[in-house]
């Protein structure tokens, strides 16, 4: 019954991606979907990628671990999107630049700061999608019994196929449709389960542990918090595979409304894994002792229900979290490749070939990744990922757009210091470096000490650069702040694709 | 279009006709009453910007202010409020507290954290809207002779 759900998940989505593709023709179809999409379609699509296996199955199984400490992750993760909305959002669909490499030429001129920024496009990308792939493994090993390799394969074909044949038109289509997959089927299996726990007499054991029940128990606990809010309210803003999705908007006004749809979106979303997680407290804690609360989710039915009920819970479950790891993985390799096609190979091939063979590069490099990393915990690299966006791009964004003063040697400065900083903590909790005190805690958030030195890195040798501040930045202002509808030259800047 | 920014700075937004740049003996100086001298007087406005003059720059300058202290509004309120939880639950004993049977702290940080950041996002969406559209009022007003 679970895999019967998953591979309905996995055929409808090639479906929905097929129906996509009969319009999507042009190089501009490819990148932006040619800027059509309405704010609702683009708000479901928005939401549909950013929520992914961290966001279905991960929140649960932390809460479920370490107690209300871990909500701040999904309050993170959607007030990221009221930042976006009051700083970006308008401002970055202004600009016309498809990619955040485009954006950076764009605002500072330079073509190395643009090589800069493709470089972190990978390397967010990379760290975004092995988990992917990894989750679908497991999660599809935890099911059926299959081998982990059998999973991460078959994500990473369907997403190379939709992406391949049709780019961003047939991804926008497959990504809301798979929001309102994971809704339901994470909100019905709670409604349910949220019943039987009722006609249980509401049991309430587990729940009354003072460091699980309690905030901001344990060491550092204070600087963990605050460092997870600096990290995910930042981060979003920097995370490639968001970001292009601005562009598939109308205009500044539409992008604002399409942002302010997906925060009410997530919002709805995110009231769930904290119920998955207290229930898991209640029947399903001895997960916590084998180590495998990222599983509770898919647990809980069996352990609640039984019988033919069971079945069916969890293959709803199965199929949203399929959902899930499809549509992230989806929009990480669409930016991705975009990158790679215009950064990489441009030269060589025309736009469409040059998309396609960067899909083939993102997503078999991944794959290859996922199988070389396995068994190091890399779970915890999608937090990082947050830790890097919010000390590399971020600062480039909001500096970019509201500071007339950034040179292109401080955007350079700020993005190498605080790439090369978190990218560091990256590399260190893969190769499994471990350290006690404030050592560890710093290794686990990173953000609040790589953010604030990146910005001062990026304003400081801004300022010593003074004199080359970008020549047409007057112009560039015009362009990222005017409303479309006051006639305005707006330069003639064009994204180089 | 001017043909130099400084016969417009001079002048702005009158209309100013390529002809006054002659060393002619005359200047007929009348109301602009059709319709074709308003719109070229509306598009005076814009020409300040789109020569980035003094006075362009202070159009754009006056509305990157405008959205940016409207945002900073939104990062102080959201810091006072949300940022400002952490702090609270070190100092206050608010797990103590219940409300409907749930402690306080997960009904703050697992459900009304949500509607709150929405009515900040509503809030700000009209405001930035409002900015915008006071500034094409400015740009694109109509030239009273008066």
């Amino acid at each position: 019954m679970p895999l019967f759900a998953v591979i309905a998940v996995t055929i409808a989505t090639l479906v929905v991606g097929a129906f996509g593709l009969r319009v999507a023709r042009t190089t501009s179809d490819f990148f932006v979907a040619s800027r059509r999409v309405g704010p609702f379609l683009n708000a479901s699509a928005i939401s549909g990628e950013y929520l992914s296996a961290a966001s279905f199955l991960g929140v649960a199984g932390l809460v479920l671990l370490r107690g209300v400490d871990m909500l701040w992750y999904p309050i993170g993760w959607t007030a990221g999107y009221l930042l976006l909305l009051v700083f970006v959002a308008a401002p970055l669909r202004r600009s016309g630049a498809y990619t955040l490499p485009d954006f950076a030429e764009f605002r500072v001129e330079s073509h190395a700061a643009r090589r800069v920024a493709s470089w972190l496009v990978c390397l967010i990308g990379a760290l975004y999608l092995v988990p992917q792939f990894q989750g679908a493994g497991l999660t599809l090993a935890a099911i059926t019994g299959a081998p982990t390799w059998v999973g991460a394969t078959v994500v990473a074909f369907v997403v190379l196929v939709n992406v391949v044949a049709g780019g961003m038109r047939s991804i926008t289509l497959v990504q809301a449709f798979q929001y309102w997959i994971k809704l339901c089927a994470l909100l019905v299996p709670a409604v349910i389960l949220w019943t039987v726990w009722h006609h249980d007499g509401s049991a309430t054991r587990g729940l009354h542990a003072t460091d699980w029940v309690e905030p901001l128990q344990g060491p550092h606990a204070t600087y963990l918090t605050y460092s997870l809010i600096a990290a995910t309210f930042l981060g979003t803003m920097g995370l490639p595979h968001v970001v292009v999705r601005f562009y598939t908007n109308h205009d500044g006004r539409s992008a604002r409304r399409t942002t302010l749809v997906v925060l009410a979106m997530l919002s709805l979303f995110y009231l769930l894994p904290t119920a998955y997680g207290a229930l898991g407290r209640v029947y399903a804690s001895d997960l916590i002792a084998s180590g495998r609360t990222d599983s509770v989710v898919l647990t809980l039915p069996d352990r609640m229900l039984g019988g033919t009920g069971a079945a069916l819970v969890t293959a709803l479950l199965g199929a949203g979290a399929f959902a899930a790891f499809l549509s992230t993985s989806s929009g990480l390799v669409v930016s991705v490749s975009g990158v790679l096609s215009q950064d990489v190979l441009g030269r060589r091939f025309d736009g469409v070939t040059g998309f396609r063979i960067g899909g083939f590069l993102a997503a078999g490099g991944a794959l290859l990744l996922a199988e070389i990393s396995q068994g190091l915990p890399v779970a915890h690299a999608v937090e990082l990922a947050f830790a890097v966006a919010a000390s590399t791009f971020c600062p480039l964004l909001l500096l970019g757009i509201w500071w007339r003063g950034l040179t292109a040697r401080g955007a350079i400065a700020g993005m190498v210091s605080g790439g090369l900083l978190s990218g560091a903590t990256v590399l260190a909790v893969m190769v499994g470096v471990t350290a006690g005190g404030w050592a560890g805690a710093l290794l686990a958030q990173p953000a609040l000490l790589t953010v604030p030195l990146s910005f001062t890195c990026m304003v400081g040798v801004s300022l010593a650069d003074r004199g080359r501040v970008p020549v047409h930045v007057g112009r560039a202002m015009v362009r990222l702040h005017l409303p479309e509808t006051v006639d305005v030259d707006r330069g003639t800047y064009q994204p180089s694709s | 279009m001017c043909p130099t920014s400084a016969a417009c700075c001079g002048a702005p937004g009158t209309g100013a006709d390529p002809v006054t740049q002659q060393p002619a003996p005359r200047v007929r100086i009348t109301s602009p009453r059709t319709l074709a001298a308003r719109s070229r007087a509306r598009r005076s406005h814009a020409a300040e910007i789109d020569a980035l003059t003094r006075l362009g720059e202070v159009y754009v300058q006056s509305l990157m202010r405008a959205q940016l202290r409207l945002a900073g509004y939104v990062v102080v309120l959201l810091a006072l409020t949300v940022g400002l939880l952490p702090v609270l639950f070190r100092v206050l004993p608010l797990a103590d507290v219940h409300v409907l049977g749930v402690p306080l702290p997960w009904l703050l940080l697992g459900v009304l954290v949500y509607p709150w950041l929405l009515v900040i996002a509503v809030w700000y969406v009209r405001r930035a809207e409002h900015n915008e559209a006071a500034f094409v009022d400015l740009v694109e007003r109509r030239e009273d002779p008066s």
